[in-house]
């Protein structure tokens, strides 16, 4: 186990090294985005009826795509398992990795990977049955909490209980499946998972509406896309793809109305849709870079809504994602 | 002098000891303990059986495409009805699955044709199914000639690809099988020394990790830009893992036949190959039929594994489906149905083999 771990790190050192070619110039000349994905995330990457991937991480790198390629549908998604992203990654397998993957410290430093912004602040929290009547985290003293083993849930719950000095007994599960069928027979009277899992779990129970999710987020998991250290200007491009839309989002400006700006006197707008200045130069693009994402794909909100938000199953609340002059920390640096 | 008997006319056996009647008090309330444990075995059965029918057929949701076509009383297949195509042919591009079905239309003739002995022409259709049947399929597939759109191998998935693994992995494994098995058996040193560690290293790793190190570390070993495409890491790394079982597979099979029988034909001066496939193989191979069509039956669902790998085989693409926001919640249904479709595929393949032995017995049964 000690050599496979001494080999993999060699590798991980070696594997920016040998890239040939920057990122951009082999996806152009491959005219697709290599998009690692999650082969089954309800609301972030899944399979629709007609063999498309629909989802925020997948919508993210459909950005990516109209703004180095100018068309959003030149993708080529790689579903991914949890253990070999990071390996497809730095291979070269893929040319960015958006996987609800949290962004840490040492996925940061240690595994050859930049990542490039947040596209979503998870966190966990709660769902408890409506019936209960409880309001907030606070009121669950005592309470039967059903959750899985082996993830980093388990240990948030112990701390939060412990720092709120309240009693819980843990009902662990293998599986999400089985976790929220053990909540639906009463086997719990609280069930707690990231929120973006839990929303996805309680569309599986025979009446969603039994269930609430409570507001509190009691751990921080900013998920958001990756890409391979050493190659700056792609880094660049991934990153400022997700600006682009959480500043569109901030001017107002969306997929149905953005050709009502053509000439627009706001000044913010003008950099932005490329009329006044070329901001894409500097990462090797066009300069209706930006214009191209929020045409074809939206703006921050558009994506939202679609895929997790209040146009979808899920009627996930914006919460932290919501821009920061809205109460969240979406907060993109200004393109100028 | 004669009497005029009449003879009594035939009458049928008493009814307590024929017909259904006496079967059941034979075999079922022969006693008061096998009455109880019959009364209560129907009951254990209705228990299960009536609420299975009511979910999966009375209560069913058949028609319709969305999930507000479901009452959720009983099993929607309305799922499995809007997720067909998708189960089948995977990613497959919709306008393209004509190559497909010819792919599948062609794969299932030529096995029925091999497989119904009334049919002429065996030895030329077999020889058409394991050179030319290949490279057609791959050309029809995978694309890239004759103006075929290329279809990568990322987009195949189903039950398409549950068959190509599965069929690769078959007719790969069985020759490197026989000829690993023979080495091992081999007296020359080399020869040997390099079955055993193939076998052995192969049969001591669990597939799961085989397909690992296929999709995780090897693409870090090689150089950048060269990159070998899953499905073949994934087509490489199963023939080689299944064939070191089908090697230990055979070499029971050569080790049962007496070796009176190898010496003869080696004093009729037959050399060690004529010796191997005119008299040893084929009664080795008869011999073990069941042992390599249970290797093959395993091999059929162990290709689900590769969806570790990122490729969606028939369970992958299921596993898949459920995740979309549309379908949450009919994971039931998903799963009955992969389930049903593995056991048709694996209950006719033990099935022919059954029938294969009955037809190839000699007599020599032991």
């Amino acid at each position: 186990m000690k050599t496979l771990k001494w080999i993999s790190v060699g590798a991980c050192a070696l594997a920016p090294a040998v890239a040939m070619g920057t990122t951009l110039e082999t996806v152009q000349s491959r005219d697709s985005v290599r998009c690692g994905v999650n082969a089954a995330q309800p609301g972030f990457s899944s399979l629709d009826d007609n063999d498309t991937y629909r989802g925020l991480d997948t919508d993210v790198c459909r950005a990516i795509a109209a703004a180095a390629l100018g068309d959003a549908s030149k993708v080529d998604f790689v579903p991914l398992d949890s253990v070999e992203r990071f390996t497809a990654l730095q291979s070269g397998e893929v040319d960015v990795l958006s996987r609800t993957t949290t962004w840490t410290s040492s996925r940061d430093t240690t595994q050859g990977m930049h990542f490039t912004g947040v596209s979503y602040y998870d966190g966990q929290t709660f769902m408890v049955a409506s019936d209960l009547g409880v309001q907030s985290a606070e009121e669950l003293d005592g309470a039967a909490v059903c959750t899985q083993s082996g993830t980093t849930s388990e240990l948030n719950l112990s701390d939060y209980f412990r720092i709120h000095d309240m009693s819980y007994d843990a009902v662990v599960f293998d599986s999400p499946e089985q976790s929220i069928a053990g909540f639906e027979a009463g086997r719990c009277d609280v069930l707690s998972s990231d929120a973006s899992q839990l929303y996805a779990q309680r569309m599986q129970l025979a009446d969603p509406n039994m269930a609430v999710v409570l507001p509190e987020i009691i751990s921080k998991e900013p998920l958001g896309p990756a890409v391979r250290q050493g190659d700056d200007q792609w880094f660049n491009i991934v990153k400022w793809s997700l600006f682009a839309m959480l500043n569109a989002e901030e001017l107002d400006v969306s997929s149905s109305n953005i050709d009502e700006h053509a000439d627009s006197d706001n000044p913010d707008i003008a950099r932005l849709l490329g009329q006044d200045g070329n901001f894409g130069e500097g990462m090797g693009l066009n300069a209706d870079w930006a214009y191209q994402i929020i045409k074809q794909v939206g703006n921050y909100a558009e994506m939202f809504d679609r895929n997790v938000g209040a146009d979808s199953n899920f009627k996930i609340a914006r919460g932290l994602n919501a821009l920061w002059r809205d109460g969240g920390i979406q907060y993109a640096p200004p393109i100028r | 002098m004669i009497h005029n008997q009449t003879m009594i006319d035939q009458r049928p056996a008493p009814s307590n000891t024929l017909g259904p009647m006496a079967w059941l008090r034979a075999n079922l309330f022969s006693s008061p303990l096998n009455t109880l444990f019959t009364l209560v075995g129907l009951y254990i059965l209705y228990l299960l059986v009536v609420p299975t029918i009511q979910w999966a057929f009375i209560n069913a949701d058949w028609i319709g495409t969305t999930r507000a076509d479901c009452s959720r009383e009983g099993a929607c297949w309305v799922f499995v009805n809007a997720r067909f195509t998708q189960f089948i042919y995977g990613l497959y591009p919709r306008s393209e699955i004509w190559r497909a079905n010819i792919v599948f239309g062609g794969f299932f003739t030529l096995i029925a044709w091999l497989a119904i002995p009334r049919l002429p022409l065996k030895r030329w259709v077999a020889v058409f199914a394991l050179v030319g049947f290949p490279v057609v399929a791959y050309v029809l597939l995978h694309g890239g000639y004759f103006d075929l759109p290329r279809v990568p191998t990322h987009r195949w998935g189903g039950l398409m690809l549950t068959l190509l693994l599965a069929s690769v992995g078959m007719i790969g494994a069985l020759p490197i099988g026989i000829v690993l098995a023979l080495g091992r058996r081999s007296n020359m040193p080399i020869v040997k020394s390099f079955c055993v560690i193939f076998i052995e290293f192969w049969r001591g790793v669990p597939l799961i990790t085989v397909l690992f190190m296929a999709s995780v570390m090897l693409p870090l070993f090689l150089p950048s830009g060269i990159s070998v495409d899953r499905l073949v890491r994934a087509l490489i790394g199963l023939t080689l893992f299944q064939s070191a079982y089908m090697a230990e597979v055979i070499r029971g099979g050569l080790q049962a036949i007496p070796k009176g029988q190898e010496e003869a034909a080696a004093a009729l001066g037959m050399t060690y190959w004529k010796r191997m496939g005119l008299i040893v193989l084929p009664q080795a191979l008869k011999m073990m039929i069941p042992g390599i069509v249970n290797t093959f039956i395993s091999l059929f669902k162990d290709t689900t594994l590769v969806m570790i790998i990122g490729l969606f085989d028939l369970l992958g693409i299921v596993q898949a489906a459920l995740s979309d926001s549309n379908w949450l919640g009919f994971s039931l249904e998903g799963y009955v149905f992969a389930a049903f479709v593995f056991w048709i595929f694996c209950f006719s393949m033990s099935r022919y083999s059954q029938y294969l032995e009955r037809k190839l017995n000699t007599g020599h049964k032991r």
